[in-house]
């Protein structure tokens, strides 16, 4: 059930949606590294692109629609829900997202309801209702229909902390066919390796895509703190310990009135 | 000034973070506590997780034991040899409360296990406090001195076995509930983030009628071993402790703590008890309503593991 939970939507886009070349699209990425440093607040990522005939001599058919799929890393992220047990709220049921992204930003020009048909729509996991998010059921693997409601709070609480994201103005076209996007990097913004798919669509079709990849790194003391917390926790536990009783001498030091 | 914490994995602002640290050392160097009760609740409530807010607290009170009890030291005013009792259990408790604190946590129950910890050990502590203090304040009033030790006056656990002496805070007790506290002490430390310093002091003072004059100095000892060893077990099993963020708040505690003894130094000690529990109590029910009312969210999500 995983296997084919994974292979179902590469199957379809192998052999169900592949577009008739008439367009392509050349897109580029104002910055493929997003370095996050001590003093990382987040920031916004530029994707320019144009929209170009193929073969060169063919006619364009606009308007175009455009839709920008920002996924991160993938994570597994429990979903608990508290309910009222002997008068006291507790985590009383939970379900678990099984290799979900930790970044999920999907931007358009337009709602995404409007640029395609709901079957379209679903098929080429297009927008936060229609993107494939397995839960773990047991033994089984699924995702379920979309008003579940581990499935909705899920979206909202990672929405809330600006990790997911459905846009419909974070496209523009500058002309009707060169286009900008704005990928907001929120600074709680996962690290790894992101990818970003590009997709247009004309009357309810899609007829071009590309993709492109950046990474989001934290660089300097961050990374090498980061780092040895999760590869040396023994010498790490040692090292801060041994800060705390560096700076309780220093301060009977500094304070010493006798 | 934002600063990304690594291993919380969030921005926060370190004048906010110094602040804190600066306001808790107050108190805590106020009376003679750790500080670590109202630490971890104020981290969580500012978006630090309950786990990385538990573990990240114990250096931060090692940090501020530390320096209490160098400066108890030079007085001469600490018992090596209770401490080195105490602690022997307290180490054994600590490495308990991590287990337990590991296994709570894959279960989802952690914040609860916390949250319920704290309702019950903070209103009771912080009860039993106001009506000590209390009382004391009216005997007095009434022209009656207080005391707190009474020589000769013995509990059934003095008829214990394995009894030791301990010379410089002159009691002769059994080991059996040295042990006891020790482990109890290391054991809540590691699970709910506090040094134990409230909870030890009156113990020591009540139960093994240590005098005061070595109780304060005896139970930083105690903390300073028991935090620093909870910072290396969290840090080496759940690798939670934020060191960046244990910099600043210590950096604020230590200097907030210098402070907060010299006011503590001009306050009379039964007045203070009554402050601290009063503090202790107030806290225990900012707890208590959190698990009661029902919550704005009732989700709420746990990273598992990265793909």
């Amino acid at each position: 059930m995983r296997r084919f939970a994974q292979i179902l939507p590469l199957a379809l886009l192998v052999f169900g949606a592949e577009p008739a070349a008439a367009e392509r699209l050349v897109v580029s990425l104002s910055n493929h590294r997003v370095a996050v440093t001590s003093n990382f607040v987040g920031e916004e990522l530029v994707l320019f692109g144009t929209i170009e005939p193929e073969p060169p001599a063919r006619a364009l058919r606009p308007p175009y629609d455009l839709v920008v799929t920002v996924t991160g890393p993938r994570q597994t992220i429990r979903t608990r829900r508290k309910q009222r047990i002997l008068g006291i709220w507790v985590n009383a049921d939970s379900r678990e997202f099984v290799r979900v992204p930790a970044y999920l930003a999907v931007l358009s020009s337009r709602p995404v309801n409007d640029i395609a048909n709901p079957d379209t729509l679903r098929r080429l996991q297009i927008g936060l209702d229609n993107f494939l998010l397995p839960q773990r059921i047991g033994s089984d693997f699924a995702d379920t229909v979309r008003d579940d409601p581990f499935r909705r709070a899920f979206v909202r609480l990672q929405t809330q902390q600006g990790l997911y994201r459905e846009s419909a103005t974070a496209v523009t076209f500058l002309t009707p066919t060169v286009f900008r996007a704005a990928v907001p990097m929120p600074a709680a913004v996962p690290t790894g390796s992101y990818g970003i798919e590009v997709e247009l669509f004309t009357n309810g079709a899609l007829v071009a895509r590309t993709n492109s990849a950046l990474d989001v790194i934290k660089t300097g003391f961050e990374q090498y703190v980061a780092d040895a917390a999760r590869d040396y926790g023994l010498l790490y536990g040692t090292a801060t310990a041994l800060m705390a009783l560096l700076i309780g001498w220093f301060a009977s030091i500094v304070f010493a009135r006798d | 000034m934002q600063i990304y914490l690594p291993i919380a994995d969030l921005p926060v602002n370190v004048f906010l973070v110094l602040g804190m640290g600066l306001a808790v050392g107050y108190i805590s160097g106020m009376f003679g506590i750790g500080g670590g009760f109202l630490m971890t609740p104020l981290l969580i409530f500012i978006g630090i997780t309950p786990a990385v807010a538990v573990a990240t607290v114990s250096s931060h009170i090692a940090a501020s034991s530390f320096t209490g009890a160098i400066s108890y030291w030079r007085k001469r005013a600490l018992d090596i040899a209770l401490a080195l009792m105490l602690l022997s259990a307290g180490i054994v408790g600590t490495a308990i409360g991590v287990w337990l604190f590991t296994e709570l946590r894959a279960l989802d129950q952690l914040d609860l296990m916390i949250g319920l910890s704290y309702v019950t050990l903070l209103t009771v502590v912080g009860a039993t406090m106001i009506y000590e203090s209390w009382r004391a304040i009216m005997r007095t009033r009434h022209g009656m001195p207080a005391t707190l030790r009474r020589p000769g006056s013995h509990t059934w656990f003095h008829g214990l076995p394995f009894k030791l002496r301990f010379k410089r805070s002159k009691i002769y007790v059994s080991a059996i509930p040295v042990w006891a506290i020790g482990l109890v002490i290391g054991f809540l430390g590691a699970i709910m983030g506090i040094g134990g310093g409230f909870l030890l002091v009156p113990m020591l003072i009540y139960l093994l009628r240590v005098p005061t004059a070595t109780v304060i100095g005896t139970s930083m000892v105690l903390t300073l071993v028991t935090m620093a060893s909870a910072t290396v077990m969290h840090a080496a099993t759940n690798h939670l402790v934020d060191a960046v963020l244990a910099l600043i708040l210590m950096v604020g505690g230590v200097i907030g703590a210098q402070f907060g003894a010299r006011t503590g130094q001009k306050m009379r000690g039964e007045r203070l008890r009554l402050l601290l529990g009063l503090l202790v109590f107030a806290v225990g029910c900012r707890f208590a309503y959190e698990l009661v009312v029902k919550p704005d969210d009732l989700y709420s999500l746990r990273y598992v593991r990265s793909e």
